[in-house]
């Protein structure tokens, strides 16, 4: 099987080393806003936030209310279009604005949730593999491999299916198949960790294992795992996406933005704005979280970057 | 060399006798079979009826080796909704899929790798943060968006490709680039960063001492080495591609493995889905298996050990 | 005309903290069929002498001199077409690392045909009967069996051995070999020596032989420079270099040295204390000063070459005094 640390080099996420000599933080700030890319996906990822949070506030109409009479209007940039419905109206004549703005609250809210129970699980058997080693590495090493021999989307969508296609549904089997990453990772960055000299001065002065991975570890695979999650939160904002595009992740009638798309395809040849909106929104929501996480990688890690 | 191969053999079949348990137990996470398949309105005995007629009042280890057996005399039973044996089912469309998977693999490996390299050769300058630019760019469309972004602009606006179906050799053109742009940007890198570290090393400082022409130093000296993980990425990359031809079979109508599951899982056909999952996971440990051979095979410091 | 003339090299690194002066402004010149020894410390900016001759200087380094001439041809004027038609074919290189400067995915063979092939039109079968010979030349026995086989296989010695030979394929006029030694067993530098030398002797080429021990260089040499911190501070022929150093340095270098017989046992060995100066950013005077027992005020300003003797260079004010003192 592919070498786990095949793939964790490909992850291209190392720990960092010993710290620097002058303040950590201020050399991070430092270098953080020389970072381009890092700045403007952060500023980007910000907006987005910003907006979704604000959602409720700012929406010009309830994403749910239909309005037949008023279905298909094109975007204020078109001839029929108005300033009543700025991104236009969907098939069942709901404000189009609205409804994306409550759909980057889902894609958030499901990178989130998606990422902290896929991040718990991964982190967890990551650290014991890479602490422990011997024959609980070697099981992990196995069950990953294992995990990535399954086609990720067919048994997403299998399970969702199975369990039941919703909010939850989507987060709960997303959080229980997206965790392979975070093992590899947090592995290769735990046995690196593993080996300093810290680590060996607390198990000499008696540390117990726990408190060990808990103070010793755990704070200095911070950077990697953070990493690693911000690009695996996309990764999960676009598996929904394509789940709910196939009909069997988010229901209507949710503003997901997958599902949008869906709902528009039958459109698409002649208003191409239905899925050209909400497509760019995934898009750019996307692009600044992977902006943000090569960006927190170059800035953590700059040795590593080539 | 051998004994490397058998090793790795040894591990991919354990690996596929895992993965079709959890293929097998996939299905079961319902609860109760019998109950879904006979659907809400049936009766407790009616229930019962399809509970034995299914085999599914025998404890699970005997249903898991009981189907194990059977599919590896390639018989999955038959489809809930097609009524035909799912094992032709699979047949007739997994030539699709292959050779989308094909193609996508071969158009992204020809993208990719130039732009490593060059990236790679001029690194530092506006070309290597081109490469990189677009390859971060190109990391955040998803698929199926690709999808159809490619059929509004090729086959409604400019009209020069089929919109969908997999009949002419055309159709596979919008499909595989949709599928394979996903791979790109790893694949890219992966060059880019094996060829810094091979241009930096000894030997290419050799070959330039010894007055080779900058072509042969890169292509002959360079790439030779540091190709050898991308050809592992591609396995790997090839068993995603297969995995995820779902979501481009869906958007260009292609009668695949992909859309065949997609079909039966929206229609609760579970020996369908169970029969594609279980493929699909074999084709990818038997393509990382490859792939490590294919690793081993390229270096002669681990062919020869 | 000698075959090699070098006049006021320079080599500049850019470095964030500003420019190092790696190599400045030295001289020195090869006869055909002669050996000049370069010696120093590492940090004396000797390796990035032998690569700025070849044009394989890192691309942060730059290189300038006002003279650089090989066998007549301007090596500073010509475009890197015709410096690579040079490199491997009239100037061969060695380097100090045999277990990584061989491509480990190509054969022995290939590699020793490549080498000859791209500077001659010869056929993959004339091109494999010189290495064949030449693998014979530096003693490796079993030649036809080694063509087939992957550097992997083959001991730090003995890959040496290939890249000498892969040096000689086209019979290079000067070869240039970056202290060849250093990364090899004791016993096996001094049978890479011995070859080495023989080779001279038997091919006429001239040889550009870079060491930090001095030991290894006074068999063979026949002229010597003395590098300290990018500067040449003695040169001239082997013979009188050796047998009486003027310099501070070149001193300290040579007493550091035990020679059996000479050297009494529990003898102190001479040490030089201190390290080598910083080199970035504008530099003056004696570069070892700091450093140097007789040092004076005067050694902060421009230090002119002497001549003590014939053939013999010396860049110090102080050999009055130190002449005194012997």
């Amino acid at each position: 099987m592919t070498d786990i640390s095949a793939i964790a080099k490909s992850a291209e996420v190392v720990a960092p080393t010993d710290a620097p000599p002058r303040s950590p933080a201020a050399a991070f700030m430092r270098r953080s806003l020389r970072h381009s890319g890092l700045m403007i996906g952060g500023i980007m990822l910000l907006v987005i936030v910003v907006l979704a949070l604000a959602a409720p506030l700012i929406a010009p109409h309830d994403p749910y209310a239909q309005d037949l009479a008023r279905r298909m209007r094109p975007p204020v940039w078109h001839l029929k279009g108005s300033w009543d419905h700025i991104l236009g109206t969907d098939k069942l004549g709901r404000d189009y604005l609205s409804r994306l703005l409550y759909g980057a609250r889902i894609s958030l809210m499901i990178g989130t949730l998606t990422v902290l129970i896929s991040g718990t699980i991964g982190t967890l058997l990551g650290v014991c593999a890479g602490y422990f080693g011997g024959k609980i590495d070697a099981v992990l090493s196995y069950v990953v491999t294992t995990r990535l021999a399954l086609p990720v989307v067919l048994v997403a969508l299998a399970s969702a299916a199975i369990v039941g296609s919703s909010l939850n549904g989507v987060i709960v089997v997303l959080g229980l198949l997206l965790w392979d990453r975070f093992a590899v990772v947090t592995r290769s960055a735990t046995q690196q960790i593993a080996q300093s000299d810290y680590v060996a001065a607390a198990r000499a002065i008696g540390c117990s294992t726990p408190r060990i991975l808990f103070s010793e570890i755990l704070p200095n695979i911070l950077n990697a795992l953070i990493v690693v999650a911000t690009l695996e939160m996309a990764h999960a904002i676009l598996l929904e996406a394509a789940l709910s595009f196939l009909g069997l992740g988010v229901q209507p009638p949710l503003p997901s933005w997958g599902l949008m798309i869906a709902e528009g395809k039958q459109y698409m040849f002649f208003s191409a704005w239905v899925i050209g909106i909400p497509a760019t929104a995934l898009v750019l929501l996307v692009l600044a979280i992977n902006l943000v996480g090569d960006g927190l990688r170059d800035v953590t890690a700059p040795e590593n970057r080539n | 060399m051998l004994s490397f191969a058998l090793q790795r053999l040894v591990v991919a079949i354990s690996v596929a006798i895992t993965v079709s348990v959890v293929a097998f137990l996939l299905l079961h996470l319902s609860g109760d079979l019998a109950m879904t398949i006979a659907g809400p309105e049936a009766s407790a005995a009616q229930v019962e009826v399809i509970r034995h007629q299914f085999g599914l009042d025998r404890s699970m280890p005997v249903q898991y080796f009981d189907w194990l057996w059977r599919a590896l005399h390639f018989d999955f039973g038959t489809s809930f909704y097609f009524r035909d044996s799912v094992v032709s089912l699979v047949a007739a469309r997994i030539p699709v899929t292959l050779t989308l998977g094909a193609i996508s693999l071969l158009i992204s490996l020809i993208v990719a790798v130039p732009l490593g390299v060059l990236a790679a050769v001029y690194s530092g300058t506006w070309i290597d943060r081109l490469a990189l630019s677009f390859s971060v760019i190109g990391q955040a469309v998803p698929t199926f968006c690709l999808g159809l972004g490619l059929i509004i602009v090729f086959s409604v606006n400019l009209r020069w490709l089929p919109v969908s179906g997999n009949a002419t050799w055309q159709s596979y053109i919008l499909p595989s680039v949709a599928l394979g742009w996903y791979a790109i940007p790893a694949v890219m890198r992966l060059s880019r960063n094996g060829m810094l570290e091979v241009l930096s090393a000894d030997y290419i400082r050799t070959a330039r001492a010894k007055g080779l022409a900058p072509g042969m130093v890169i292509f002959k000296h360079a790439l030779r080495n540091a190709i050898i993980p991308v050809v592992a990425l591609a396995a790997v990359q090839f068993g995603f591609m297969l995995g995820g031809s779902i979501v481009v079979e869906a958007v260009f109508s292609m009668q695949g493995l992909g859309h065949l599951a997609w079909e039966a899982i929206a229609r609760n056909d579970f020996p369908v889905v169970q029969a594609v999952v279980l493929i699909l996971a074999l084709l990818y440990v038997m393509l990382t298996f490859l792939a490590d051979v294919a690793n081993a095979f390229l270096d002669p410091r681990i062919r020869l050990a | 005309m000698a075959l090699l003339e070098v006049d006021d090299l320079v080599v500049d690194i850019a470095t964030p903290n500003g420019t190092l002066h790696a190599v400045r402004k030295i001289s020195f010149s090869v006869e055909r069929g002669e050996t000049l020894a370069i010696v120093g410390e590492s940090g004396s900016g000797k390796s990035l002498t032998s690569l700025a001759l070849m044009d394989l200087l890192p691309r942060r380094a730059v290189r300038s001199a006002a003279r650089l001439r090989f066998d007549g041809i301007d090596l500073l004027g010509i475009r890197e077409p015709q410096m690579r038609k040079l490199r491997g074919n009239r100037m061969a290189m060695i380097f100090q690392e045999p277990m990584t400067s061989l491509n480990p995915a190509y054969t022995i063979g290939n590699q020793l045909i490549e080498a000859l092939r791209c500077h001659e039109a010869v056929s993959e079968a004339a091109a494999r009967d010189r290495a064949l010979q030449l693998l014979d030349k530096v003693g490796i026995t079993n030649a036809a069996s080694r063509l087939r086989q992957y550097p992997h296989q083959l001991s730090g010695g003995l890959r040496q051995r290939v890249m000498i030979a892969m040096a000689l394929m086209c019979s290079p006029d000067l070869i240039i070999a970056d202290e060849p030694t250093t990364a090899l067993d004791v016993t096996i530098q001094a049978q890479i020596l011995r070859l080495l030398a023989d080779l001279k002797s038997e091919f006429g080429m001239a040889m550009i032989l870079i060491s930090h021990d001095l030991g290894v260089v006074a068999r063979v040499a026949d002229k010597v420079a003395v590098l300290y911190a990018g500067d040449v501070v003695e040169s001239g022929a082997a013979r009188p270099v050796f047998k009486a150093p003027l310099h501070p340095y070149t001193r300290g270098l040579l007493s550091c040295i035990p020679i059996p017989g000479r050297t009494a046992p529990g003898a102190p060995l001479g040490a030089i204390p201190g390290q080598l100066p910083n080199l970035i950013g504008p530099q003056h005077g004696c570069a070892f000063r700091a450093r140097c027992a007789f040092a004076m005020a005067e050694c902060e300003a421009e230090i002119p070459l002497v001549h003590p003797e014939p053939q013999h260079d010396v860049r110090c004010i102080r050999l009055p005094a130190l002449e005194a003192m012997a």
